[in-house]
């Protein structure tokens, strides 16, 4: 079994990881802010104006 | 375990982005065939729907072809043989994003044409890629039902059934798939060889395959004037099918006759892309005149 040295410091990314994870980080975040548009934007065409009236 | 330096791009490049677009292109034409416009949110969400499950399709793909990716001069710079992504984040990645593209369009659209999206992904990665692309020569021929059926999702899509239009424009892609491809492979034989895929020229000769394109450019040409015929298409298009069709049968009955050397590569790679000049373009057209129908219609 193999064994393993654990740094206290935790694990410490390289320039290279920092940066793709940084693009990673914000491509996820555009598309769930494209996702959050496009399910509104598809909720009103579906439910219509009436979507802003709910029943009493 | 290693920490990931993959970048979007290499998300990117796992959909396949220049399959995407015919996908894309066709799946609109089949949206805009719909006797009655559809809404341009729900028209343009399906499309995005059906593009990503494309997308997914290709990335499933590419987790299960790793192998022959990589020895393949074509492919060998794609992720997963580049070390840029692994294969476990792309089985996920395709997984998550079929599955988000299949659920999306049956809220957005209907179970129809979420279910033949399902069906279109399915067939592509279980029957083509994990099945037929190894075992037989006829792999491009069944396995483009998958890339042929975007046109009928697109149009179950927007009217919620499946019509005679859609159909003519699954035969026109399914007809189109094995000239296109097998161009290629007789200009790449040695690359389809080294990687163990039976691709017509390999198992079945090159004479033998340039016979075969030539019968499916006639086939095609026939289907490429029936929008036309039936009357979903204007007489421009059909100008449009018939001189490209002509050309396409031309450039098949070159590939035909010239066998031998440098010359047989290059009226081979000369037909690939013709082949796709033709596609898009007929495409393209049909695209113009529905649009100018559509906009007819909303006035």
């Amino acid at each position: 079994m193999m064994s393993y040295e654990i740094d206290p410091k935790g694990v410490t990314l390289t320039p290279e990881q920092m940066r793709s994870r940084r693009l990673r980080n914000i491509a996820i975040g555009l598309v769930v802010g494209a996702l959050v548009v496009l399910f509104y934007a598809v909720t009103i065409v579906k439910l219509g104006p009436g979507v802003l009236k709910p029943p009493i | 375990m290693a920490i990931s330096t993959a970048e979007p791009r290499d998300y990117l490049a796992l959909v396949k982005p220049r399959v995407m677009q015919l996908v894309v292109i066709t799946a609109l034409a089949g949206i805009l065939l719909a006797p009655h416009p559809v809404n341009f949110v729900i028209g343009l969400s399906s499309l995005l729907c059906i593009a990503v499950g494309a997308g997914a399709s290709g990335a499933l793909n590419m987790w299960y072809d790793a192998d022959i990716d990589a020895v393949m001069r074509r492919t060998a710079k794609r992720p997963i043989p580049t070390g840029r992504v692994t294969r476990p984040e792309v089985l996920a990645f395709g997984i998550i994003l079929s599955g988000f593209a299949v659920l999306t369009l049956y809220l957005v659209a209907n179970a129809l044409a979420a279910a033949l999206l399902a069906f279109t992904i399915f067939f592509y990665v279980v029957i083509y890629t994990m099945w037929l692309k190894r075992a037989t020569p006829q792999n491009i021929v069944i396995g483009g039902a998958a890339g042929a059926l975007p046109p009928i999702v697109g149009y179950a899509a927007a009217t919620g059934h499946v019509d005679v239009a859609p159909l003519v424009l699954f035969g026109l892609i399914f007809a189109w798939t094995p000239p296109h491809f097998w161009a290629l492979a007789l200009a790449r034989t040695t690359d389809y060889g080294n990687a163990g895929v039976p691709m017509m020229p390999n198992v079945k000769g090159a004479d033998h395959t340039r016979l075969e394109i030539l019968i499916y450019s006639l086939i095609l040409v026939a289907i490429g004037v029936l929008p036309t015929a039936l009357g979903f298409a204007s007489y421009v298009y059909g100008a449009f099918a018939l001189v490209l069709g002509v050309e396409f049968v031309r450039r098949s009955i070159l590939v035909f006759r010239v066998r031998e050397g440098e010359a047989a590569n290059k009226t081979a790679m000369s037909l690939f892309w013709f082949s796709i000049v033709y596609l898009y373009v007929l495409f393209a057209e049909l695209l113009v005149e529905r649009v100018i129908y559509v906009v007819g219609v909303l006035r």
